[in-house]
């Protein structure tokens, strides 16, 4: 038994079958980044002024992958032109061409992007604190520039200053597990009993600084007797001089943390995390989104190796089966990379 | 089996032959297709560029640089849609629920937004 | 009044000699990880009964505790109690892994065998699920579709049989998740088959972040959706590539019509709910807030989430697949119980183009009236009055569609056969449930109907009484075209006239509890507000009903015991029949009984409409389609192309 019109199409309709299926699949896919966008947008629209950050992600990264999407969007529909133009070699050539972009742009964002994101450490100051940060969020500025309220102080966490109660012995193991000493602050500093640090941090200069991971002061926050009740942040840019036009809605490349620190007290911050989901409703929809985004990409570049290697049987039996192989996958392909095009403007830009 | 599905025997279809993928008219587009590439890439940086743009204070009002960076992209994608994936002279079939799926995201973009726009009296922690 | 039941002219015995390259296949692939379409049809039915009846078996203990609030359980009530003495001798330490901790979750539920208040809201929120998602659509759409669609177009099989396979094996994954979510710690999920947050997502986060009732939960329908997407892009792709020569759109039988739609339904509105799952597992296992509002309390302490979410958004989402459900839920019911009005009134179906028009405007409406479940929450005049507007118009096309039904009954000789009777009793079941749906569309009404029983009763007339007795004629309908064998007649009446008196007695006495005002979602069945109300209704108090609800629920259960017993036996030592038993028109009554690899022994050429039943100068009273036109007979005008 064999099932009619996978190679050849219908006349009747005028299509093959798997054409006909990935586009019922892709109406589909269309609905469900559709559910996650208006998500996206229904957080976003309904969030309370000074919750919805700019600037966070690196423009030049992510202009750099969109090209290399689009490229690869290129030379797949090169591959099935010169399939049916029966150029098996060339289009082998570009079919890995499109392969390689595809793990470059997994590359980029999995081993240079996302990694970033869980070093930077972000906390909202209570509404009715922030007037005690004004110096970091220059809201009477926003304010006569008629913009938004900013809440959040973001950048690179130095340290964390501790209160205890009980054994020291657990902090100090777990501090220098990972690198960090646990020190009696300067005299008479701000008067918390002690100090998690980078080894060795003071004498280094700002950027080389260890800094203590986001993800670590929560687990310093769980060791019995222990209480953070101030980070130390070396702060973004915009949080350094808050005053200037330039940071009004903070630029899009990616700048290291300035040599300012502020001091933010434990009792005035509302919410603090790495740039991890957890952190806020944006970040939240940009790694579920961008990670549902990166799974599609997996699949294509799966699938497409696949066709690769696979490919030439196909071919000798019937170049037109193989060219409507590849232009199934290169509709998936398409679809990918026109999901990308949203994304990068409404995450990365706006 | 497939001799049930024997083409010449369909009555009540007519047979819709369609030359636009033959291998010369292939060849032909070839050239298109880098030069959409090509556009697409120029329309990034656009993107990027306009996105420095105070719309807001140009015009008056709010949103205008999401309003203005979503025309751009939903230019892109309409080319990428067009041209990449061939929907420029495809099948009424394909493009007819295309079109419903097109509808029904809108729906459900608008009709949840209507939630914010229409609240009960004083349920509303912020406006813009 | 026993049916006429004629043997075919045309069976052939040679039937199965016809396929020269059939090569035999081993067990594993012709019965388990089979491409066929009607093996995979009936292993989806198969797995769909089994969850129906265990759906059913959680809504007895759950009746159990509404009649008799507080008292063991019988049966299962003293096995648990003993298994949690014997489990007090190995307590639960720090969440840990132990030999235990599958019965403990299980035992947990029933403290001295007496149903707690977490295991009724967990069985509660799993009937649910399962009815819907593992039982009711499993069998209306996946089963019957795969089964008979590819035979009412005269196909060979799906157009993409593998994906076919996956799609079966996605969802047999989900139903094992599901299954295993009644052995954690905690037990399965309990915030209601709608999951709605922010109670969804703080439920079980005690226990550990991915084996717990609610994140399984979530993780099974993301299998289940993937299963239903697989399965809904080859249906559709069967109907639009497959059909037999001369199968235009307009000869279509109307049950592939209504999957046809019924698919696309599936392919764009399950989707949204993919993205609100993925968002709930975020918010579970991530941390994030997508559904977690700024300030939230839990337990009289602040949740340790940012905020910022809000938990109105997930029922959109929700709802935007769940009100087309409904229709997933029905549409495939009403197809079989018209293939079945049309067979045994052996007449042409009234309005077969206003059917399928019908069908259509039903479809697209579905899409925007999904926030008439969601007047609860507050939402805006302007928005409550959209979704009125639109909920009122979408009664139109349902009306259509029934009255069609009603009407294809009249000036018919009707032959009472079992699927007849259940098709017959669909109509006014689906008629109460439909009317029933109407003062719910506004809102006024609605805030007072809806968390009490009168709601319960609402839907469950549509989809128990109404669709599952539509499986059920679809059942005694396509069974000899599965097995080559009749179910029996006398045990299929029993099964018939029990099913409907029990399944009334449970539902109508719903709509008065429900008007008295009582809520839908008390554990106890509302006894700890005795003495505050003795209004009677009929004679009883709304608790006295209860009783009488949970006895005929109990009855239910045991009128379902023929049609096991029928199930079984007459696969073995039914009544053997040929190719067409029930001397229907459309084309799966070619193909022979059982039908072999390939469905067809011969190439098909269709002629004429789905229903030429008792055609004017024809020599007998049907017509398959099939048959060559011959210059005597007068077409029919609604099914003609």
């Amino acid at each position: 038994m064999e099932i009619p019109y996978t190679a050849s199409a219908r006349p009747d309709t005028g299509l093959y079958n798997a054409k006909l299926g990935i586009w019922l699949f892709l109406a589909s896919e269309v609905m469900l980044f559709g559910g996650l966008f208006s998500g996206y947008l229904f957080l976003r629209l309904g969030a309370e002024d000074g919750y919805w950050p700019h600037g966070l992600l690196n423009v030049p990264v992510g202009t750099g992958n969109t090209a290399v999407l689009i490229l690869s969007s290129v030379t797949i529909v090169l591959t099935w032109a010169n399939l049916k133009m029966r150029n098996f070699a060339l289009a082998q050539r570009y079919l890995l061409a499109t392969i390689l972009c595809g793990v470059l742009f997994l590359v980029v964002k999995l081993a240079y992007e996302y990694p970033q994101k869980f070093q930077h450490f972000g906390a909202f100051i209570k509404k009715d604190a922030a007037h005690e940060y004004e110096a970091y969020l220059g809201n009477e500025h926003l304010k006569e520039r008629g913009m938004p309220p900013r809440y959040e102080i973001s950048g690179h966490l130095e340290a964390v200053e501790v209160s205890l109660t009980g054994d020291k012995a657990a902090l100090v193991t777990l501090a220098e597990e990972h690198g960090l000493e646990v020190v009696e602050p300067p005299a008479g500093e701000h008067g918390h009993a002690l100090m998690v640090e980078g080894k060795a941090d003071r004498e280094k200069p700002a950027d080389q600084k260890k800094g203590v991971s986001p993800a670590l002061a929560e687990k310093i926050a769980k060791v019995p007797g222990v209480k953070i009740e101030a980070f130390e942040v070396a702060l973004d840019p915009a949080n350094a001089d808050p005053k200037n036009p330039d940071n009004d809605r903070p630029h899009f490349l990616y700048r290291h943390a300035t040599d300012k620190v502020a001091l933010l007290h434990a009792k005035d911050v509302q919410w603090a995390s790495s740039f991890a989901p957890k952190h806020s409703s944006y970040f939240a929809v940009y790694f579920t989104i961008t990670g549902l985004h990166g799974l599609h990409v997996l699949a294509g570049v799966l699938v497409m190796v696949y066709f690769y290697f696979f490919g030439i049987e196909i071919y000798r039996k019937n170049p037109e089966h193989q060219a409507n192989r590849i232009e199934v996958v290169g509709l998936f392909w398409h679809f990918v990379d026109l999901i990308w095009i949203f994304v990068f403007p409404i995450f990365y830009l706006l | 089996m497939s001799d049930t599905h024997a083409t010449e025997t369909l009555p009540g279809a007519t047979p819709v032959h369609d030359h636009s993928h033959d291998a010369e008219h292939v060849a032909k587009h070839v050239k298109g297709y880098l030069v959409i590439g090509g556009v697409l890439i120029f329309l990034t940086f656009v993107t990027v560029w306009l996105s420095y743009v105070n719309f807001d204070e140009l015009i008056g009002g709010h949103g205008w640089n999401f309003i203005i960076a979503m025309i751009v992209a939903t230019f892109k994608v309409s080319l990428v849609g067009a041209i990449f994936m061939h929907l420029k002279g495809e099948k009424w079939t394909i493009w007819r629920f295309l079109l419903f799926t097109a509808f029904f995201v809108a729906g459900l973009f608008l009709l949840t937004l209507l939630n914010w726009g229409d609240p009960i009296f004083g349920t509303r922690h912020s406006t813009h | 009044m026993a049916a006429p039941i004629t043997s075919n002219a045309h069976d052939d015995p040679h039937a199965h000699g016809h396929d020269d390259h059939h090569h035999e296949l081993g067990f594993w692939q012709k019965y388990i990880f089979s491409t066929d379409h009607k093996i995979i049809g009936i292993q989806y039915g198969l797995t769909g009964l089994v969850f129906l009846a265990f759906g059913f078996l959680l809504m007895t203990v759950m009746r159990w505790q509404l009649a008799h609030p507080g008292t063991v359980v019988p049966g299962m009530g003293p096995v648990f109690a003993s298994l949690g003495e014997f489990l007090k001798q190995h307590p639960l330490q720090d969440n840990t892994f132990d030999g235990w901790f599958w019965l403990r979750a299980v035992a947990d539920q029933f403290p001295g065998g007496v149903m707690s208040a977490d295991g009724y809201n967990s069985f509660g929120a799993m009937h649910g699920t399962i009815m819907v998602f593992f039982g009711i659509v499993p069998i209306a759409f996946a089963s019957f579709g795969n089964f008979v669609v590819p035979l009412q177009i005269g196909a060979p099989d799906m157009t993409f049989p593998k994906i076919n396979m996956a799609s079966y094996w996605c969802f047999f994954i989900s139903c094992v998740i599901m299954v295993i979510s009644f052995f954690v710690p905690g037990g399965a999920a309990k915030s209601g088959w709608t999951s709605y947050p922010p109670l969804a997502s703080v439920a079980d986060s005690a226990f550990w972040s991915f084996f717990n009732g609610q994140t399984l939960w979530l993780t099974g329908m993301v299998f289940n959706i993937t299963a239903s997407l697989l399965g809904s892009v080859n249906f559709v792709a069967t109907i639009i590539q497959l059909r037999a020569p001369g199968m235009t759109w307009m000869r279509l039988p109307f049950f592939v019509w209504a999957q046809f739609v019924t698919a696309f339904l599936l392919l764009l509105a399950f989707p949204p709910l993919e993205a609100a799952g993925i968002f709930q597992l975020m918010d579970r296992v991530a941390g994030t807030s997508f559904f977690m509002p700024t300030g939230l309390i839990v337990n009289g302490q602040p949740a340790h989430w940012a905020g910022g979410g809000s938990p109105i958004l997930y029922q959109h989402l929700f709802w935007f697949l769940a009100h087309p459900e409904v229709y997933v839920l029905i549409l495939p019911g009403i197809g079989m119980v018209t293939e079945v009005i049309a067979n045994n009134t052996r007449k042409p179906i009234y309005g077969y183009k206003a059917m399928v028009g019908a069908l259509f405007v039903l479809a697209f409406l579905s899409f925007i009236v999904w926030a008439h479940h969601m007047y609860m929450t507050g939402m805006g005049a302007t928005v409550a009055a959209f979704f009125q507007t639109t909920t009122i118009m979408i009664s139109v096309p349902s009306v259509i569609l029934i009255t069609a039904l009603l009407i294809s009954l009249w000036g018919g000789s009707i032959r009472f056969t079992v699927p007849m009777l259940f098709a017959a009793a669909f109509l006014p079941m689906f008629g109460i449930g439909g009317l029933t749906g109407i003062p719910l569309a506004f809102n006024a009404v609605d805030l007072y109907l809806h968390d009490t029983y009168y709601i319960i009763a609402h839907f469950h007339y549509v989809v128990a009484p109404g669709t599952i007795f539509a499986i059920f004629a679809g059942i005694y309908y396509w069974f000899p075209k599965a097995t080559g064998r009749l179910l029996n007649d006398f045990l299929g009446r029993v099964h018939f006239f029990g099913s409907l008196i029990f399944i009334n007695g449970v539902f109508a006495p719903m709509f008065l509890q429900g008007m008295a005002g009582m809520h839908r979602r008390w554990y106890d069945g509302g006894k700890i507000y005795e003495g505050l109300s003795n209004a009677t209704v009929l004679g009883r108090t709304g608790l006295e009903w209860n009783t009488v609800i949970s006895y005929s629920a109990f009855l239910l259960g045991v009128a379902q015991i023929p049609f096991i017993i029928n199930f079984f036996w007459s696969m073995w030592a039914g009544k053997k029949v040929g190719r067409n038993p029930w001397d229907g028109t459309t084309l799966e009554w070619d193909a022979p009984s059982p039908p072999g690899h390939g469905n067809f022994d011969k190439p098909l050429t269709v002629y004429r409409g789905p229903y030429e039943y008792s055609v004017p100068g024809a020599d007998k009273d049907f017509l398959p389609q099939t048959e060559a036109p011959k210059t005597s007979e007068k077409p029919l005008p609604t099914t003609t192309h």
